[in-house]
């Protein structure tokens, strides 16, 4: 039985993240026991082998970037009481935004401004995606997870006709992509011979001003009242309708800006399968950062070794690609639990008669 | 036309199963996100048992245990431990994407025989009316019959009124005596088996093979249909072979003449479920949404 603890249990709020990978490592390597798959290996490169030179070590800082984008903004959505899992189509309407620009710039145009003004349209391609549940909710009463995950699909279906359709590639040969993206909207790279570029400053740079906008100011107040006492907040004057549309704008506009870095920066083109799953992998970021977006940060370097392990799993052990998903479906299992435990106790009752 | 109403009825029978079963979940107040991952699970190992054993029958029964095994997972997180069903749901669907693509590696490039009609195609009348209607495979039928046989236990019967009870209000259906965490477990067990029945009829009926990802959103897909049908059983019906058609008209939408990109016409289930969302809230008319939905309890006494 779970027992209410008289005050939430403030080391298990920092350590239950920690437990949560633990148990995730203990049960992975269960798993691949009884799967008949060798167990140490298995878990070698899943964990470690992300670590192990400095490419490897460079690439798990270039996955973690679009995940902590995503998982910031997402932490302060989730922290107003609303859950947001439509980012997966904010991030893709953001790469379409960016895309948009890129390939329809006019040449000869200064190039100097076409980066900035892609990354800028990715973000407001995903306010736009983001806000349409928020308005729905606001107006009619629309269920906000419902809603935001349908739109993702709407987002996918328009990206495949985009790059099958009006913007494919005349070059392709039916390939199902656009023409790469001019030089002038490509990120450049941080470090030579890698591919880590400075999506890496744009992530920690919004994680600092979410943090400080969350903890210090009186939007972030309202936001963490809402999600904590709903009633409360209203009473305090802040608008359950604006906050609302607030915290989408912000995690809908950074999932977006997520897909803009990721096309300009790594895939240089738009192409049908550009979400790599980042923005449910996102969600797990967001709650493994205990809703904190410096949290989140740290938290999106743990999901990233998950996929580079269940890259690297794929090439060495051939195991198929969706492996990776098992951990990280475990983990948000194990997070979710270990969270309750601190606001309960577990509390062995016997099945007394006399009470 | 016989044959895309034949496509149709195939392709809206994973639908409604997955979709019946989540709906009985979602009226006892619980959202369970991972119909995606339940299927997948289902579709697995219905094919693994199917392709050792060589019985269809016992290859239906191990997907509806691993939708159900699956769903005793999400239970025992979002129930047991009152944590965020979405968030639980969302596990559930990421979890069991990766664990059939682990279990199903080993079956890819593996054929079984589809299940076939319940009748032989000889013993049927001359009729193409008959033939289609009659002319089916026994999970079809099942499935029309599971969604009726819901909507009289919800609508008729007093365990469904219970179960109602505790979507809508699950304080006071605690109150007066009612075991709120037993009910809701029961109703996400079944549809997890709902779910497992639907991979299974996807993997054993459908393709009939075994790949990664083979749902192909269609978890997703009856989650919507849930909330377009407006959680009613009948209108489940309805709404499945209504997706089903949408679905397959990217593919005859060329021989009908019609000039929309298909992909435009795979979004209107989802464009018709956000509508749907909207009518449905606005008008009031949430008359069986369930209230509590998402929303975990916990006694306190």
């Amino acid at each position: 039985m779970l027992e209410r603890r008289v005050a939430p249990s403030p080391a298990l709020a920092i350590l239950s993240p920690v437990i949560a990978v633990a148990l995730t490592v203990l049960a992975g390597f269960a798993l691949f026991a009884a799967l008949g798959k060798d167990p140490v290996k298995a878990m070698e490169i899943y964990f470690l082998s992300p670590f192990a030179d400095a490419y490897n070590r460079s690439e798990l800082l270039v996955k973690a970037i679009p995940l902590a984008l995503i998982g910031s903004g997402l932490a302060v959505c989730f922290r107003a009481g609303v859950f947001n899992i439509g980012a997966p189509g904010q991030y893709t309407l953001g790469a379409i935004f960016a895309g948009g620009v890129a390939l329809h710039v006019p040449e000869g145009a200064a190039m100097i401004w076409l980066l900035p003004l892609c990354l800028a349209a990715g973000f407001v391609g995903g306010m736009l995606w983001g806000w349409i549940p928020a308005l729905l909710r606001n107006l009619a009463g629309a269920n906000v997870i419902l809603v935001s995950l349908m739109l993702t699909y709407v987002a996918a279906l328009l990206l495949d006709w985009l790059v099958r359709g009006p913007w494919a590639d005349p070059l392709g040969r039916g390939f199902p992509k656009t023409a790469a993206f001019p030089d002038g909207a490509l990120m450049p790279t941080l470090l030579a011979g890698t591919r880590l570029h400075w999506g890496l400053v744009l992530a920690v740079a919004a994680a600092l001003i979410l943090s400080w906008m969350l903890f210090r100011t009186r939007r972030g107040f309202g936001i963490r009242a809402m999600g904590l006492a709903p009633k409360a907040a209203a009473f305090g004057g802040f608008s359950e309708a604006r906050t609302i549309t607030y915290v989408l704008l912000v995690s809908g506009g950074l999932a977006g800006l997520a897909g803009a870095v990721e096309a300009t920066a790594t895939i240089q083109q738009l192409q049908p399968d550009i979400a790599a799953g980042y923005g449910f992998a996102a969600i797990i970021v967001a709650f493994l950062g205990r809703l904190n977006p410096i949290g989140a940060l740290i938290a999106a370097l743990a999901l990233a070794v998950t996929y580079i392990g269940g890259e690297n799993a794929q090439i060495l052990l051939k195991l198929p690609k969706n492996a990776a998903f098992v951990f990280q479906g475990m983990l948000l299992f194990f997070l979710l639990a270990c969270d309750t435990l601190i606001h309960y106790r577990v509390r062995v009752r016997r099945r007394a008669g006399a009470a | 036309m016989e044959a895309f109403i034949i496509s149709m009825i195939v392709a809206a029978t994973p639908l409604l199963l997955a979709a019946t079963g989540e709906l009985v979940a979602e009226r006892s107040g619980v959202l369970n996100l991972g119909v995606e991952g339940m299927m997948l699970l289902g579709a697995v190992a219905a094919f693994a048992v199917a392709l050792s054993t060589g019985s269809g029958m016992l290859g239906f029964l191990a997907g509806a245990a691993a939708g159900m095994g699956a769903a005793a997972l999400f239970a025992l997180v979002a129930l047991g431990f009152t944590a965020n069903q979405a968030a639980s749901g969302l596990a559930l669907a990421i979890f069991g994407t990766g664990v059939s693509g682990l279990i199903g590696q080993g079956y890819v490039g593996n054929a079984i025989d589809p299940l076939g009609p319940v009748l032989a195609v000889e013993s049927l009348p001359d009729s193409a009316v008959l033939r289609v209607i009659l002319g089916q495979d026994a999970m079809v039928y099942f499935a029309l019959l599971l969604a009726i046989a819901v909507w009289f236990y919800l609508g008729r019967t007093r365990s469904g009124l219970k179960l109602r009870a505790i979507g809508d209000d699950a304080a006071s259906a605690h109150a007066v005596g009612l075991k709120v965490l037993g009910s809701r477990t029961a109703a996400v067990l079944f549809g997890g088996a709902c779910a497992g029945l639907a991979g299974a009829y996807l993997s054993l009926a459908y393709t009939p093979l075994w790949g990664e990802n083979m749902t192909a959103g269609r978890g997703w897909i009856a989650l919507a249909l849930v909330v377009f049908a407006g959680w009613g059983p009948i209108r489940v019906i309805f709404g499945a072979y209504l997706f089903a058609a949408a679905s397959l008209s990217q593919f005859y939408g060329g021989t009908l003449g019609l000039s929309i990109p298909s992909q435009f016409l795979a979004m209107t289930p989802y464009l018709a479920t956000i509508l749907a969302l909207v009518i449905i809230s606005a008008a009031g008319a949430r008359r069986n949404a369930p209230a509590m939905l998402g929303l975990p309890f916990r006694p306190d006494r």
